[in-house]
């Protein structure tokens, strides 16, 4: 049982140190478009520059 | 006089030498938007930040200050398709979004205290029927309370506060028996953990709190996208006015940047977004925005001049007495006050649950702690077997059973372009058994249409469309949209309050009153007796053509009306217009209750007799003279082209063309209420299966955990059904695109 001194305290820190990311990605701002969040994650980093047809499509 | 824009209200310091601007942009709402619209701001030089919002569907940009005219911003995006206006949050969205923010950290911090607290419990239960040593049970205890009791402490906040709130204000809310239920469990936990007993509720009490605030995020989050919406809306109908800032210079500017006492320049075609008075010049205004007549008032300098009004013919110079939040009649605000004050007496379903349900859960407890007592057991026994009766009968269901379905039904309302204003909007609209619909703006289109363009000729419709475009006057612009016009003619000269004329192919064309092009003989012999219509003469030569030129009905208005009697309510229609346009109106719509000529004071009049006879009343209105009555309504609504007043009165704002939102509103309402009642009957039957379990003393901190969980689940899930309303609302479906295919085959491009 002398396991526990370190399983508990090491599992309470982990418990915190979870909130404290959760608190953090809260204050950055992370929760303010969800929906956005969702499509960024699947986007091209470097997108390949727009074809002329795509330009043309844009402006009509 | 050629006026430049000016966006410099909107545009704030970010930091050294960084400008900042909020747009609000349409169409955005897929993944290739947002990387199209990011890129293409980037590209420009200078712009060193552009980020799409996709929820509240906004751009945030920065620049290099002194380097960009936002005006470039806006122009850019619409060469790449979408259209945007710079937006100023209000402070009521501002504190919206905290409030948002306040509530997620509160659930952040529950649900860790919840995980690592189960984590110490788990452990706990098994060692009950294993080989625990009752220190070491006592230790987990210990730390599970040094977990739970701040986290509770900062996480139970909204729930303390509102019950605070409620006392104070002599009445009970659904917070009162969490929050006495939470803190008994807590206080009785700490005192068994001190005196080494078996049973601590350190879990079950922040469980409890995890899940009701998962409740109120999702309610709070669809209130503030809803609010989003509605915010974008409104600042994408651009309102400007054209302020003097010299003596012949003009500037566009933003209506929140006018001020009273400024002198604004109303051509004609615009409307004025500003209440003043004329000072030079004279015209004609439509002004059934403000009191729902169709026609037309005659105004020249000393005459006052009310936002909302649609300057038609002449040039005018207002003074600006007030910018567009403080405008308004002296009698409508008066009449709105009143309404809005007997308003709040509504009594939610929750707080009506909470005032019958706090009573019979703390007169059980306390029967409980003396029926134990009596039968001899201990004082303390009694007393933990009665907060075990407070523990599971924590409305932990009840709580999450109305905020649930709510949040359900406002996201199908919001697809079925339905915006909720008032919380409580969906419990009052379900009740709805009597509509009364305002005439002007609300069953028909606030714009104009032509209504015989299928007699004239494709060929000369096009060419007068052509034409049209080179005018202001909204009759003309109607002409231009229903001819799908593109380009105007070149070398057309408009006559100030006659019409336009040119020429093709050296042939004289002239647009306008039939007195202009000649066309007299053909108005006295014309069949066109619509009271309601303006007639336009149109004429090519030799050859002459009269259009009709009215406000049309709605395309679904009809079904729309059919739709409502079918489900047993009750329409009429009160409006402020003529006797012979109302008549007109109410029998090509089949509805046999109406009035003409009303006055805001009779609308509430009408409305309160109604209600005095038991009727639960829907106002349906979009003028400033409705404002009062949509106040005073049971519930009310309006279209999006609302004037702002009654927008921000109305419970309800509905988008787009067709009015089948109106049905499919009161259906889903319907149907969300019913399941927030068959919610509650869960949440109750649970009760009444787990309570006499808790009476006789069996109930374990792990009962309560599963019973608490359990119960939640059910009733989230049981919310999820409010998404797909009945069979009914699949029709209102079928009319709405029934709707919108006519509008298309209208060629409304």
């Amino acid at each position: 049982m002398e396991v526990m001194v370190i399983l508990v305290p090491l599992a309470l820190c982990l418990g915190l140190a979870g909130l404290l990311a959760f608190l953090w990605s809260l204050k950055s701002g992370q929760y303010e478009d969800l929906d956005g969040a969702a499509w960024r994650a699947i986007a091209d980093d470097d997108p390949p520059e727009p074809t002329p047809s795509e330009k043309a499509a844009g402006r009509a | 006089m050629q006026a430049t824009r000016d966006f410099s209200h909107y545009v704030r310091h970010a930091g050294p030498g960084l400008a900042h601007i909020d747009l609000a942009v349409e169409g955005v709402n897929c993944a290739g938007c947002m990387a199209k619209i990011e890129r293409g701001l980037s590209a420009l030089s200078d712009v060193t930040l552009a980020r799409v919002n996709l929820t509240d569907r906004r751009v945030a940009v920065e620049w290099k200050e002194g380097t960009l005219d936002p005006a470039r911003l806006i122009d850019r995006l619409a060469e790449l398709g979408y259209r945007a206006y710079p937006f100023e949050k209000a402070s009521a969205e501002n504190a919206e979004a905290e409030q948002t923010r306040f509530l997620l950290r509160c659930l952040g911090v529950a649900a860790f205290a919840t995980m690592n607290v189960m984590m110490l419990s788990i452990p706990v239960w098994s060692g009950n029927v294993s080989d625990m040593l009752p220190e070491q049970r006592d230790f987990f205890h210990w730390l599970s309370a040094l977990i739970a009791l701040p986290a509770a402490a900062y996480a139970g906040q909204p729930f303390l506060r509102s019950a605070l709130r409620a006392l104070k204000a002599g009445g009970v809310n659904m917070d009162v028996p969490i929050s006495i239920g939470v803190i008994l469990a807590l206080g009785m936990s700490m005192i068994e953990t001190i005196n080494h007993a078996e049973h601590a509720y350190f879990d079950a009490a922040i469980m409890l709190l995890t899940f009701l605030l998962v409740g109120r995020y999702l309610d709070q989050s669809m209130r503030r996208k809803t609010r989003a919406v509605a915010a974008n809306l409104a600042a994408l109908k651009a309102e400007t006015a054209t302020r003097f800032v010299g003596a012949g210079e003009v500037r566009d500017v933003p209506v929140a940047a006018i001020s009273s006492g400024d002198i604004v320049l109303l051509r004609p075609g615009e409307r004025s977004a500003v209440d003043g008075t004329v000072i030079e010049g004279q015209s004609q205004v439509d002004q059934s925005l403000i009191t729902g007549e169709t026609l037309y008032a005659a105004v020249a300098a000393g005459s006052p001049i009310y936002a909302g009004s649609l300057n038609i013919d002449g040039t005018l110079r207002v003074r600006v007495s007030a910018a567009s939040e403080g405008t308004l009649l002296a009698e409508i605000t008066r009449l709105l006050d009143n309404a809005l004050q007997t308003r709040s007496r509504y009594m939610r379903l929750a707080d009506r649950a909470s005032r019958l349900y706090a009573p019979v859960v703390h007169a059980t407890a306390l029967v409980t702690v003396l029926g134990w007592a009596l039968l001899g057991a201990s004082w303390h026994d009694a007393i933990v077997t009665g907060v075990a009766v407070l523990i599971i009968t924590c409305p932990c269901a009840l709580g999450l059973a109305i905020p649930t379905v709510q949040t359900v039904a406002s996201g199908a309302l919001f697809k079925a372009g339905v915006l909720l204003n008032a919380g409580d909007a969906i419990e009052r609209l379900a009740e709805v058994d009597h509509v009364i619909f305002d005439k002007t703006g609300t069953l028909t289109l606030p714009e104009l249409e032509v209504t015989n363009a299928a007699e004239t000729p494709p060929d000369v419709f096009a060419l007068a469309g052509q034409l049209a475009l080179s005018s202001h006057h909204p009759v003309a612009a109607a002409v231009a949209q229903a001819a799908g016009a593109k380009a105007p003619l070149v070398g057309a000269v408009e006559e100030p309050g006659q019409g336009v004329c040119g020429k093709i192919d050296g042939v004289e064309i002239r647009l306008g009153k039939p007195s202009f092009c000649g066309a007299e003989q053909l108005v006295e012999n014309s069949a066109v007796t619509d009271p309601e219509a303006s007639i336009v003469a149109f004429s090519h030569g030799e050859e002459k053509y009269l259009f009709s030129v009215r406000q049309g009905l709605r395309p679904d208005a009809k079904a729309v009306i059919t739709a409502l009697q079918e489900r047993g309510i009750t329409v009429e229609i009160l409006s402020g217009d003529r006797e012979a346009a109302v008549r007109a109106a109410a029998d090509a719509l089949g509805v046999n209750a109406w009035r003409a000529g009303v006055t805001p004071a009779d609308k509430i009049a009408r409305v309160e007799a109604l209600e005095r006879r038991g009727f639960k009343v829907m106002m349906v209105g979009d003028g400033i003279n409705d404002a009062p009555s949509l106040a005073s309504a049971h519930v009310s609504m309006s279209p999006i082209s609302a004037a702002h007043l009654s927008q921000s009165t109305a419970d309800l704002v509905f988008l787009g063309k067709p009015l089948a939102p109106v049905v499919s509103a009161i259906d889903h309402a319907r149907k969300a209420l019913h399941l927030m009642r068959e919610n509650l009957y869960l949440a109750i039957g649970y009760n009444v299966l787990a309570v006499p379990v808790a009476i006789l003393g069996f109930v374990t901190p792990l009962i309560a955990a599963a019973a608490m969980s359990g119960s939640s689940i059910l009733v989230m899930l049981n919310a999820l059904r409010a998404r797909s309303a009945d069979d009914r609302v699949r029709s209102a479906r079928a009319i709405r695109s029934f709707a919108q295919a006519r509008a298309l085959s209208y060629g409304d491009s």
